[in-house]
């Protein structure tokens, strides 16, 4: 089947803009020049200085294998799919370029598409003669949900139809009494919470992209979230799915059974799969009860070495009532205030703490968990050798949403300082500071650490999962010395320390370069071995999460 | 030559426990007033007033004697009450009404006030409150307040300056054409606005301090006054729902509809 071709291939360039104006943009620009080839097309890498933009290029394989959307292609799919459903730049539907930029731009702005077609099939059926039809023409599919992704999952690399699950936003069923909901994989993360909140109930995940993610995507990344701590990973709340495989055969293993151990646990491949196994058409998810009584806890830590014994003392006494567990540093606390997130503690109780946490309790008793809280909170005040230095309760449910603000608009304040270089490690608890602390003292070591170039290294994160945010800001944008510096340097560390180079977000098509740093080669060959069952043309999502 | 003697005040406080601000207000099923089985929280108003009485304070330092906060409710609003002394208040005093009764009045609520600033044996210089309470926006008892007690009053408050020297305050009040400058001879009635100051947190040290402070109890019949309602509520329901509108082409169009909807011309 594979043609012998002269040795291209498919490069991607990575355009960064640097300057001031709201959000980055950071892009790929990919430059297409047809023809060599019988039936596939070469690709050559377009590699440029155009001002003060850095290029830097890293490339990856091929798509030599693949075919792209013909206008027959697209005759086939105007009669599976109404024209409504069709997005396509070929005639006769040709789609304004501008309509088809949701879909081939990510939700940062940094990964640019080159997608010809979308799709936006209406039902599990739908899918499965779309993916059928592709298999057979070996056109590449990348499955699409919200496409608020941050690794580049979502986004066609090369001209591969995007079959975007949008239309797909049935909720199937719901029992309020196990709190079972079944819905179709289109499903946005906000209004499945709506749909069951009359009822008390809630989801067991949430993040900031709830407003346009949808569940069939979270899944498929096996997203974490701020309620990952109490309620557990998809891994354990989804209980089943519908998923259309490669080959366009449907797997329906929608069960909504809490129990059911018989046979492999298929479903678990493709939680986490990012779409390169199958496509999630239908989703069955346990949902919580939605908790009575919530309240914010924000201390001032004098030094880093007190976060682990608090962890431990939080939770023994607080027990099941801990919802979150989040840490802020030092410079990240300085940079919130700075823009106006807060203050939430007095300056001079805090002085010289070197840190902070965030505790949400939830319970569906307030009196039970304010005693609670006060246990704690008069143990570790009046303590011999205290191990914090104040800290503040919400009093209210507007100062309890305020405490979260500080947490949550870390990223906001660091993508106003700068371009920021993000890691989403997962490192052992000890080792939170010790990593930036590494990352902070290269810099300095490298003569990169101050306004001409990385003006701060901020971390915060989800301590209580593990899972630390590093953000290297790069005061002047993005430049090839400072992302020199900081890799391998930071998978290398993480990788010491036997973490994860991606905590929550992903592999995509950004970090395939990185898997290796946290899962051996043994692990790598047999996902191969894993996606070559499923997908042996290697259709579904190229490009993404293997390297 | 001895300085004279600077004046020490004595400041109170009301405050209510009311529906918080953020909740979801939904009519019972009875039509007779709101689902109350949400959550509740100071009145922001009035935590704006505790703000207040607690930066005079820190700006006066010793001349301000004590901060007295009182709250007339259920015994559920004790919780109103350490908020407050967490933020800094002395004492509180707690007006007890049974659990499920109705919110008093604004001109009870007034009459209770006045009982209790008589029976403070070191008396009253200034009362801080709320300009108006979220739940029923009456924005009556501060005024009815000064009236029963015959004390100057300024509200809507943006500004505040005490001299205890002179017993005099300087008042900036918020008015629709803009601010006014009034000045004042304590004792008197301020009620706060919303630009007076951004209220704090409650400090972990200062919530525990707050525990061991004292809360006097009373019931209305303590202190005589009677806080049945002098008014009846008829019905209660939710705002009619927004119809969609709608578009007409030209000027005729809209004659027409105008007409449907029963507007009828007049004659100059």
């Amino acid at each position: 089947m594979d043609d012998v071709l002269p040795g291209y291939g498919l490069a991607r360039a990575w355009l960064q803009k640097s300057g001031s104006g709201d959000g980055d943009v950071v892009g790929h620009v990919w430059a297409g020049v047809p023809g060599r080839g019988k039936k596939e097309e070469s690709i050559m890498l377009a590699l440029g200085t155009v001002g003060r933009r850095v290029w830097s290029a890293r490339v990856s394989r091929s798509f030599s294998h693949l075919n792209t959307v013909t206008e027959q292609d697209l005759a086939y799919f105007s009669k599976v799919l109404p024209p409504s459903n069709i997005l396509s730049t070929l005639p006769p539907t040709c789609t304004p370029h501008d309509d088809m930029t949701p879909y081939n731009v990510d939700w940062m702005g940094k990964y640019h598409g080159k997608a010809n077609t979308v799709l936006r099939p209406r039902t599990t059926h739908e899918v499965s003669e779309i993916v059928k039809y592709c298999a057979s023409r070996r056109i590449g599919i990348v499955p699409q949900g919200g496409n608020t992704g941050l690794v580049g999952g979502s986004i066609s690399l090369h001209k591969e139809v995007v079959l975007n699950l949008g239309a797909m936003s049935n909720v199937r069923s719901f029992d309020p009494v196990s709190g079972i909901l079944v819905a179709d994989a289109g499903c946005i993360l906000q209004s499945l919470s709506d749909h069951i909140a009359p009822d008390n109930h809630i989801m067991p995940l949430d993040l900031g992209a709830k407003g346009s993610c949808q569940i069939g995507g979270n899944i498929s990344t096996n997203a974490g979230g701020l309620r990952l701590l109490r309620y557990g990973s998809l891994h354990g709340s989804v209980l089943g799915l519908e998923v259309v495989l490669p080959d366009g055969t449907i797997l329906d293993q929608l069960s909504t059974l809490r129990k059911d151990n018989t046979g492999y646990d298929l479903k678990q491949l493709f939680i986490g799969a990012e779409g390169t196994l199958g496509i999630v058409t239908g989703v069955s998810i346990l949902t919580p009860p939605a908790p009575q009584a919530t309240n914010n806890v924000f201390l001032a830590l004098p030094h880093f070495d007190n976060v682990l014994p608090l962890y431990q003392t939080v939770k023994r006494q607080l027990g099941e009532i801990m919802s979150a567990f989040e840490y802020i540093d030092r410079t990240a606390y300085d940079m919130a205030l700075s823009h106006g997130l807060g203050p939430v503690l007095d300056a001079k109780e805090v002085g010289d703490a070197r840190c902070f946490v965030l505790i949400e309790t939830s319970g569906s008793n307030e009196d039970h968990d304010m005693e609670k809280l006060n246990v704690l909170l008069e143990s570790l005040m009046t303590a011999d050798e205290p191990l914090i230095l104040t800290g503040t309760l919400s009093q209210s449910p507007g100062q309890f949403e305020s405490l979260w603000a500080v947490r949550e608009g870390l990223p906001e304040c660091v993508q106003k300082e700068g371009k920021p270089y993000k890691y989403d490690v997962s490192v052992p608890l000890a080792d939170f500071q010790k990593v930036v602390d590494s990352v902070l003292g290269r810099m300095i070591s490298m003569g990169l650490h101050g306004d001409h170039a990385v003006s701060k290294v901020v971390g915060f994160g989800h301590i209580g999962d593990g899972n630390l945010h590093l953000n290297v800001i790069a005061k002047r944008g993005y430049s090839p010395e400072i992302e020199a510096a900081l890799e391998p340097f930071i998978y290398e560390l993480v990788a010491s320390r036997r973490g994860s180079v991606s905590a929550e977000h992903g592999i995509g098509s950004m970090k395939t370069h990185a898997l290796h740093y946290s899962k051996d080669s043994v692990s790598i060959e047999w996902m191969r071995k894993i996606k070559q069952v499923f997908d042996p043309l290697n259709i579904m999502n190229p490009g993404k999460v293997l390297p | 030559m001895r300085p004279s003697a600077v004046r020490l005040l004595n400041i109170l406080v009301p405050v209510k426990r009311a529906v918080d601000f953020a909740v979801k207000i939904r009519v019972n099923p009875e039509q007779t007033g709101i689902d109350l089985n949400v959550k509740h929280s100071m009145n922001p108003f009035d935590e704006i007033a505790v703000e207040e009485a607690v930066r005079l304070r820190e700006r006066l330092k010793d001349a301000v004697k004590s901060i007295k906060v009182v709250t007339i409710g259920p015994p559920k609003a004790v919780e109103t009450l350490r908020t407050a002394l967490a933020m800094g208040a002395d004492s509180a005093i707690h007006v007890e009404i049974p659990e499920g009764t109705p919110s008093p009045e604004p001109l009870a609520v007034a009459k209770t006030l006045r009982e209790l600033v008589m029976r403070q044996k070191e008396g009253v210089d200034l009362i801080i409150m709320g300009k108006q309470a979220i739940d029923d926006d009456a924005g009556q008892t501060g005024q009815m307040l000064a009236g029963l007690m015959d004390w100057a009053q300024a509200t809507f408050a943006s500004k505040v300056d005490v001299d205890p020297s002179t017993k005099a305050a300087n008042v900036t009040r918020e008015i629709d054409g803009g601010l006014e400058q009034l000045k004042c001879q304590l004792p008197m009635v301020i009620t706060t606005d919303l630009r007076l100051n951004e209220p704090r947190y409650a400090s972990l040290p200062n919530i525990m301090k707050a525990k061991k402070k004292p809360i006097e109890k009373f019931t209305p019949a303590d202190l005589g006054v009677d806080l049945t309602p002098r008014l009846r509520t008829l019905k209660v329901t939710e705002p009619p729902k927004r119809v969609g509108g709608g578009k007409v082409a030209n000027v005729d169009e809209l004659l027409v509809k105008l007409k449907e909807a029963g507007i009828t011309p007049k004659r100059a």
